[in-house]
């Protein structure tokens, strides 16, 4: 919301404060203002001149020479206006004077344009006269301003030397508020100018409206009927005849535009006028338009059309409250008049309305009609009931005092039955346990007093006026004590009560220790998005059939490529990877730790699973078997000490077919490893060899521990024998290591492949390779038969798996 | 004899003096102290000495023999010494030249700030928890003192899953659920992804990481809060930091605020970082709305709490100067490498 400080301080005519202190002083008790704007930031040394004489430019046929009055002296200014004669009175900067703008009405340059005396071919020109687009404004906001040159004060309203910045009400400053939701009451001026008041201590006067109306009276003309009284709690409705529209005064249509609204005409002046004021949007319907005198308040049915007064046609539906007449819909309730009824420059009578309707229908209907407008933005919020008849009858004191029209007596009021007024019990110490602090009594009821609550003693209870809606609990009671005490004027302590213990969970320690490893062994942490587009299983070569493809998908997704909850984390990374790629960075290796959204069943009716993925993905420098190094580095760090299994037939379609597996410990799959499939490579937009490697860590995080125990430095020598053998190609390492460990027995203390050689000296089909085996006792000296037994043992295993050995 | 003796010393001592190599002095050794040396010599000839005389002699030898071997071993250390000052001369390295990195890689900036955060906090004796991200409507909205028709929930632009699944939008759905394990008191801050249906710019991201802190006990005041958050502030932006709390609304705070800190790269003087105010907003923070605790069935007469949300890309951005939110979620090494 944005609003003149001269408005505000009409009402509160004791303030006197700078703009930053405004600024400042009401953003600390609770009216947040985003920012201010100086109208005459840039306008300096500006009177008022007179027009004594004009003649022409003896060497320029578009130039005219003035004479000007600027009060103390009379000066020389030559002008290209098109517009000026003698006698006018304008706008008249001095030498040294400061300007906003250009005359073309560009945008403004921060610091203004300053004017200096010169010369114009070849004749002096002492200042400038000035055209409203050069005082930083425009016809928007000055409709009487001419389309092309000077502006031209009414002879009346001032005189030669005369500030010309205050004539225009340019002397002002626009405030833009961020007001909170709750505070229905502060999008308004009175709202604000009450707030400011209580900030700033001083006397709060609201306008007074005077009774208004001839001896008629409304009720004997005009008939009003709420038909759907849940979406409109309160519809109260005046009228005027004999309407002379015209302009509105000076001073309306200066609090308009600095508001930032186009002054239109009387009539639509005070409308705009009491909305900002009271902060209740109203409506003026045409009364000769409105069949049978007759104003009907009722939901529209569905696929209803109606010609809203911007001349477009809207689709209704059930759930949209209308305003009808006898026979037809006028209004959407709220939202925007019909054209049917606008009111036009030959209006004769009128009827204003003043209604409060259904805060979340309002919102809804805007919404679904794609028609959001200031009077549904207000409303939407939820309006207090008791505001309505304020406003219509200040709009009818407004309408006598311009000479708009003549107000009929009376006023309809259909009204739904008032909430009571909240009364909260006076709990002094209650706030201040809350607030940890020890404020009087009587210091609080003062601050009462300056927002309106009053205090009965008698019952020591606080009553909440209307337009308080935010005040229910004592909780909320104990806020406005807190910020008219001043947040900064309340102590800084810390919580006492029992010591506890900070913590990370323990799942939260292993991640830790995941990045701890991951970015040891040169992989950095990447973040990706937790929703992703459905197309990337056909990136993946993921299987139509595969469960991954059971996805939970967004209803109101920012698009296809956000649509659907990750089921794996392969597309973030793999995307991640070709970014670097494709910006050339070399040798990237990226982890993520994050999750993936697994359904219980589609769709959704419980929560899903969400698990905890630690993704390790990278291209360039390493292989498979430096991937397989993290993870068990990763595995060793969390106390997983026995050998992950690792099955090469997991069958992932993204992957190698020859180049993955899946990883298990002690029987429990915890993730997979691989080079990425080739074309997956290509359909990422990369070349070369990618590795990725997914864990799941809450399969991880059960089988780990943090217990660390000293198993001693062996004392005694070990003993090593190298086994070199020829086996054929399909035979896998590990199965050979697991035979060799499972018949070394206790004394085999570790076993090392040292070579693995496939080639010429090999036979067809078959590869070699050898181990060294190292054999300890930790008690004493091993013999040379207790060694020879083991390896006996293991030499016997090798021969069952068809293994020989290589001489 | 003797001065036959001291002869042979002056001569030893000169040719020891005189030699130049580890060589030499081998020889001068076996020359005078060796089987064949002249020092052997003169022992051998002691059969011509009186008897009396021998011990005096044989004496006198053995210290001449010391005071050679002592010359000899001190020239041979001198010798050793230039040798390896020798050989090192040759072995001069340029240190100026690049070292050798190891290879390691680099925390998100994301988890910089909020391993900072949850340091300050566990120091505090906090918590560490985390909730769910795809959440129920209730834990996000109702539970949260925002019913169905409250605007905040259009203000939160939220993703739908269905009528009652939705992506949260704010991490406070954790406070609900540590309040419905029934164990009080309550210190606890839950870090973690929340979504906001906000189109992909330098400022926003519809996917971005929150910081919820909440306490619940039977004496914490509003002055506790400013104490616990001013703590936090000082901790995380330096020493010199100072904190304005200015009112605010949130549905499931009572009083409500929202906590500045002053500019930590003007001082608070103003500057483009700080657009001129010299402060910059944190956080928002409340008392716990006495309806929130009464729907956990937490007796608001009895226990209250206070409750805060960080946004933690938005201390990451403040913190190491990052102009652009998109880069948080690129990965591009250029800038992970950075931190």
């Amino acid at each position: 919301m944005n609003s003149a400080l001269s408005w505000i301080k009409a009402y509160v005519p004791g303030l006197e404060c700078t703009d930053q202190e405004y600024f400042d002083r009401m953003t600390l008790s609770g009216t947040k203002v985003e920012g201010f704007t100086r109208l005459d930031k840039n306008l300096a040394k500006i009177v008022v001149g007179k027009i004594l004489s004009i003649e022409k430019h003896p060497d320029a046929d578009k130039l005219i020479i003035c004479q000007v009055d600027v009060g103390t002296e009379k000066l020389q200014i030559v002008t290209g206006a098109p517009n000026v004669s003698e006698g006018d009175l304008v706008p008249v900067v001095l030498d040294g004077g400061k300007v906003a703008g250009g005359h073309d009405g560009g945008p403004l340059p921060e610091d203004g344009i300053e004017i200096k005396n010169g010369k114009l071919r070849g004749v002096d020109s002492y200042g400038m006269m000035c055209s409203i687009e050069e005082l930083g404004s425009d016809r928007n906001f000055y409709p009487e301003a001419p389309e092309y040159g000077i502006y031209i004060f009414d002879k009346d309203d001032v005189k030669p030397g005369d500030d010309a910045i205050e004539a225009l009400g340019l002397h002002d400053t626009v405030f833009e508020y961020e007001i909170t939701s709750n505070r229905v009451d502060c999008y308004s001026i009175i709202g604000i100018a009450r707030e400011a008041a209580a900030t700033f201590d001083k006397p709060f006067n609201p306008p007074v409206v005077k009774e208004t109306g001839n001896s008629e009276d409304i009720n004997d003309i005009v008939k009003v009927e709420v038909k759907d009284a849940d979406l409109c709690p309160r519809y109260c409705a005046r009228m005027v005849k004999n309407i002379k529209i015209g302009p509105s005064p000076k001073w309306m249509r200066q609090r308009l535009a600095a508001s930032g609204i186009r002054p239109i005409n009387n009539i639509v002046d005070i409308t705009n006028y009491v909305m900002e004021e009271y902060g209740q949007p109203m409506h003026a319907f045409d009364l000769d338009k409105v069949s049978g005198n007759k104003i009907v308040v009722k939901r529209a049915a569905d696929g209803d059309k109606f010609v809203t007064l911007d001349g477009q046609e809207r689709t209704l539906d059930k759930d949209i409250l209308m305003i009808c007449d006898a026979d037809k819909a006028i209004g959407i309730a709220g939202i925007m008049g019909g054209e049917n009824s606008k009111i036009t420059d030959d209006v004769h009578t009128m009827l204003f309305e003043a209604a409060t309707f259904n805060g979340p229908n309002i919102r809804k209907s805007a919404k679904r009609l794609g028609l959001r407008t200031d009077a549904s933005g207000k409303f939407e919020k939820g309006l207090d009931p008791r505001n309505a008849p304020e406003a219509i009858n200040r709009a009818c004191a407004l309408i006598e005092e311009l000479g708009a029209g003549e107000v009929v007596g009376g006023m309809i009021d259909v009204c739904a039955p008032l909430k009571d007024e909240v009364e909260l019990e006076f709990k002094p110490e209650k706030y201040n346990r809350l607030l940890g602090t020890d404020i009087s009594s009587e210091r609080m009821l003062e601050i009462f007093k300056k927002i309106d609550l009053t205090y009965d003693e008698k019952t020591n209870k606080l009553h909440i006026p209307s337009f308080r809606q935010d005040l229910l609990g004592q909780a909320d009671i104990a806020e406005e004590v807190a910020r008219f005490y001043g947040y900064d004027k309340i102590p800084t302590t810390l919580p006492g009560g029992e010591g506890m213990e900070g913590k990370l969970s323990y799942p939260m320690r292993i991640e830790a220790k995941a990045r701890d490893i991951a970015e040891y062994c040169g992989f950095s942490q990447a973040m990706c998005y937790s929703f992703e587009s459905p197309k990337v299983f056909d990136k993946l070569l993921i299987d139509g059939a595969d469960p991954m493809r059971q996805a939970i998908t967004i209803s109101n997704p920012l698009g296809e490529d956000f649509s659907i909850m990750r089921t794996t984390t392969l597309n973030g990374m793999l995307t991640s990877l070709s970014v670097n790629y494709n910006r050339r960075n070399k040798d990237v290796r990226l982890y993520e730790l994050g999750n993936i959204y697994v359904p219980k069943s589609l769709p959704l009716t419980e929560l899903p699973d969400e698990r905890m993925q630690l993704t390790l993905g990278f291209y360039g420098e390493g292989d498979f078997y430096s991937l397989k190094g993290v993870i068990e580095e990763f595995l060793l760090s969390v106390g997983m000490k026995k050998r992950p299994e690792y099955d090469a037939k997991s069958g992932l379609s993204f992957l190698h077919p020859g180049r993955q597996a899946s990883i298990s410990y002690e029987e429990v799959k915890i993730g997979f490893l691989g080079e990425v499939h080739p074309m997956v490579v290509s359909n990422y937009d990369m070349k070369g060899r990618v590795y990725v490697a997914v864990l799941d860590m809450p399969a991880i995080v059960p089988l780990t521990s943090f217990a660390r125990k000293y198993t001693g430095i062996a004392k005694f020598p070990a003993v090593t024998r190298d086994l070199s053998m020829v086996v054929p190609k399909e035979v896998q390492a590990g199965d050979i290591e697991k035979m060799i460990r499972q018949r070394g027995g206790k004394i085999l203390e570790s076993v090392k492949l040292f070579d693995l050689y496939e080639g010429d000296q090999v036979k067809e089909g078959c590869k070699s390779i050898a181990y060294s085996l190292s054999f300890r006792d930790m008690e004493k000296t091993l013999s040379d038969d207790e060694v020879g037994a083991s390896m006996k043992k293991i030499l016997n295993g090798l021969q069952s798996m068809n293994i020989e050995l290589r001489s | 004899m003797k001065e036959k003796l001291e002869q042979i010393k002056e001569e030893a001592f000169k040719k020891i003096k005189e030699s130049e190599t580890l060589d030499k002095l081998n020889d001068i050794k076996v020359a005078y102290l060796g089987k064949k040396g002249e020092l052997t010599a003169v022992l051998k000839s002691m059969k011509d000495v009186a008897a009396e005389d021998r011990p005096k002699i044989g004496a006198l030898v053995n210290e001449a023999r010391t005071q050679i071997e002592n010359m000899l071993e001190e020239s041979r250390r001198k010798f050793e010494a230039a040798a390896m000052n020798e050989k090192m001369k040759k072995e001069v390295i340029d240190v100026t030249l690049p070292a050798n990195m190891p290879r390691m890689g680099h925390r998100h900036p994301n988890t910089i700030a909020l391993e900072e955060v949850e340091r300050i906090f566990i120091g505090l004796g906090y918590e560490v928890v985390s909730g769910p991200e795809v959440e129920k409507d209730y834990y996000n909205f109702e539970a949260l003192n925002i019913p169905a028709d409250h605007p905040a929930k259009d203000e939160q632009d939220t993703f739908y899953i269905n009528g009652d699944i939705l992506l949260r939008t704010q991490t406070s759905s954790v406070q609900i659920h540590e309040m419905e394990k029934g164990r009080l008191p309550i210190r606890m801050i839950a870090p973690g992804r929340v979504f906001r249906s906000d189109e992909v710019d330098a400022t926003h991201s519809p996917c971005f990481h929150q910081i919820e802190g909440l306490v619940v006990d039977k004496h914490v005041t509003f002055a506790d809060l400013k104490g616990t958050l001013d703590s936090f502030a000082k901790q995380l932006f330096g020493e010199d930091t100072k904190v304005k709390f200015r009112p605010h609304h949130f549905p499931f705070t009572e009083p409500s605020a929202e906590m500045d800190v002053s500019c930590f790269k003007c001082g608070g003087k103003g500057c483009r970082f700080c657009k001129g105010s010299g402060w910059i907003e944190i956080l928002g923070c409340g008392m716990v709305h006495p309806h929130v605790l009464e729907m956990r069935g937490i007796d608001p007469e009895e226990y209250v709490g206070f409750a805060f949300g960080v946004g933690l890309e938005r201390i990451a951005l403040l913190k190491y100067e990052i102009d652009d939110m998109r880069l948080m979620y690129e990965n591009d090494d250029r800038f992970l490498s950075q931190f």
